[in-house]
């Protein structure tokens, strides 16, 4: 699979991560990337057959609480960080979405 | 001589022997004097930290229930602290000021704590030197053209040159203890959901956690006792109540046993670093510890493992960084194209090579090779540990296995970086405590560390030998 990691991948994967990159991080990313990709293809060689998956190690991390209403954040609070709001009607404020 | 311990430092605050405010000013000087050199610190909070420590002065009915009465303790920058300016050495967060406190940055001031500033790292906890940070170099203080190690570089040197005895880190393949080997003092990973990760900016989910750098065993302890318990605000957080690990330190370890993974050991590391190792379990052994040779025939693959699970789940967790609730953004015309200028401009190269190498990862047609598979290895990574520690105790290993290397050594090299990790990362992908001691130094006088990892919520055994080994070594 590495044989085949190009540029083509790295743009279609920066699409998807939404990062724009430049060529010259292109240009950088497609080796970096596929030479990890290579020293990564001996964990294909282990044989897992009939393995479970491990998502978190430890079974005992994670509880549960009851869903009860409780004071959050203030909405001055959470808005005070964005890059653009309007205070008053509390809101966060984008770009245009659509053209 | 650096400041106290920190136990030492509340106990002479108690006893009337000094006052907060003298402890918190002597540690701003340090940090005045030393700190255009080593660059441990990106923001110093002088103001509130003296504020703090004049309060605490003033409130003697309060110091018995304080057992980090008065002690300056630095925060790694991806703990957020409510007014306190927290970056994660990232572009993305440069101005970003937290509204809330990490559960960790409560329970250490509620424990009596003056926390004194935010330590530099490796943008968003991700490498191995803290050469990542976006804002400044940290230089190792036993050598000042080699790095601190990583990721927690800042809290480990600030530790190391005597600024502040305790400071926290995150450990999500090594963070915590590598540096802590690396600058030549203690550096803990509890269990995996031992400490409460509210507040902590997230990297990899299954395999962060919180813990601290102290120049003691003891203050180790005392910090994973005030730093330990459940949260209702982080539900991986265990239920497992702290414990009292200083009561632990016994210096008693006759027939503890200590398995040592000899294959593991038998390339790659360095051959001061290894002399070092061997002459700690020597040191262990004369302490009345049984060693045993072990075998972990999976953690051969650790490192690749790891590192897919980490960008899978590091591309998840900085989807957030968008530009539109926080941070920066990126003018633009449209909101697609502000998505993309702002993370492309916002992050750095090796968060953005991660970020990329996670979405490869879990993109269709790939999830099942490389994904699944990690997580099926990391199973059989667990297995043969749980199989080790069925017959030992604690598995010992060198905690990294070269010392601290020379600045841009490795920046051009991401993959020979990651082998930094390789006797790290099993602790996080098994959720097993593990601790950096230091054990002696390589024959050019860098800082070499010894490293026990336990069974899951174990520490206090850890604590223990650790503890006794390390009075073993100093006297």
């Amino acid at each position: 699979m590495p044989a085949d990691f190009t540029r083509a991948d790295v743009e279609r994967i920066a699409r998807l991560a939404r990062i724009e990159l430049t060529e010259h991080e292109k240009d950088q990313l497609t080796p970096q990337l596929s030479s990890f990709l290579a020293y990564a293809e001996q964990v294909q060689q282990v044989a897992t057959s009939g393995v479970p998956p491990t998502s978190h190690a430890l079974a005992a991390a994670g509880t549960w609480r009851r869903d009860e209403p409780q004071p959050c954040l203030p909405r001055a609070d959470a808005l005070a960080q964005a890059p653009d709001a309007d205070l008053e009607h509390g809101l966060f404020k984008v770009p245009r979405v659509l053209g | 001589m650096p400041l106290d311990s920190a136990c030492e430092i509340a106990g002479a605050i108690r006893a009337g022997r000094t006052s907060a405010a003298d402890v918190c000013r002597a540690a701003l000087d340090r940090i005045a004097t030393s700190d255009p050199t080593i660059g441990a610190f990106l923001t110093v909070a002088a103001e509130p930290a003296l504020a703090r420590a004049a309060a605490l002065d003033a409130d003697r009915d309060a110091w018995p229930a304080l057992p980090l009465l008065g002690v300056p303790v630095a925060l790694k920058d991806n703990l957020c602290t409510r007014g306190l300016r927290t970056t994660a050495a990232s572009r993305i967060l440069e101005h970003y000021v937290p509204p809330y406190d990490a559960t960790v940055v409560e329970r250490l001031t509620a424990a009596g704590a003056v926390v004194i500033g935010k330590t530099n790292c490796d943008e968003f906890a991700m490498g191995s030197s803290t050469e990542n940070s976006a804002f400044r170099v940290t230089r190792n203080p036993w050598a000042h053209d080699r790095t601190p190690g990583g990721s927690s570089g800042g809290s480990a040197a600030a530790v190391a040159s005597g600024m502040v005895p305790l400071a926290l880190g995150s450990d999500t393949g090594g963070s915590i203890r590598q540096p802590a080997a690396l600058c030549g003092v203690v550096g803990v990973k509890p269990t995996y959901g031992r400490v409460s990760r509210y507040g902590l900016l997230a990297f990899a989910s299954s395999l962060d956690q919180i813990g601290p750098f102290a120049r003691t065993v003891a203050d180790a302890a005392l910090a994973c006792e005030v730093l330990a318990g459940p949260d209702a605000r982080d539900a991986t957080c265990m239920t497992a109540p702290a414990e009292g690990f200083r009561s632990a330190l016994t210096g008693e370890i006759r027939g503890v046993r200590i398995g040592v993974p000899r294959s593991l050991l038998a390339d790659g590391v360095d051959r001061d670093v290894l002399a070092a190792f061997d002459r700690a379990i020597e040191a262990l052994a004369g302490l009345g510890a049984t060693i045993a040779d072990i075998a972990l025939p999976h953690s051969a693959h650790a490192i690749p493992v790891y590192y897919l699970i980490c960008t899978a789940e590091a591309s998840a967790n900085l989807a957030r960084y968008d530009g539109v609730r926080y941070g920066f953004r990126a003018p633009a015309a449209a909101l697609g194209e502000m998505y993309d200028r702002t993370r492309d401009q916002g992050f750095g190269p090796e968060v953005k090579r991660r970020i990329l190498l996670g979405t490869y990862v879990l993109s269709a047609g790939y999830y099942d090779a490389y994904y699944l598979k990690a997580q099926q290895v990391r199973t059989l990574i667990k297995r043969d540990y749980d199989a080790a520690l069925s017959s030992v105790d604690l598995v010992a290993m060198p905690t990294s296995p070269t010392p601290a290397f020379r600045l841009g050594e490795r920046t051009d090299d991401p993959l020979q970086m990651y082998l930094a990790d390789v006797f790290t990362v099993a602790a996080n992908l098994t959720g097993m405590p593990a601790i950096s001691v230091p054990c002696g130094k390589t024959g050019g006088g860098l800082p070499c560390g010894l490293q026990l990892t336990a069974r899951p919520l174990e520490e206090a055994l850890m604590f223990r030998v650790a503890d006794a080994f390390e009075k073993e070594v100093r006297t």
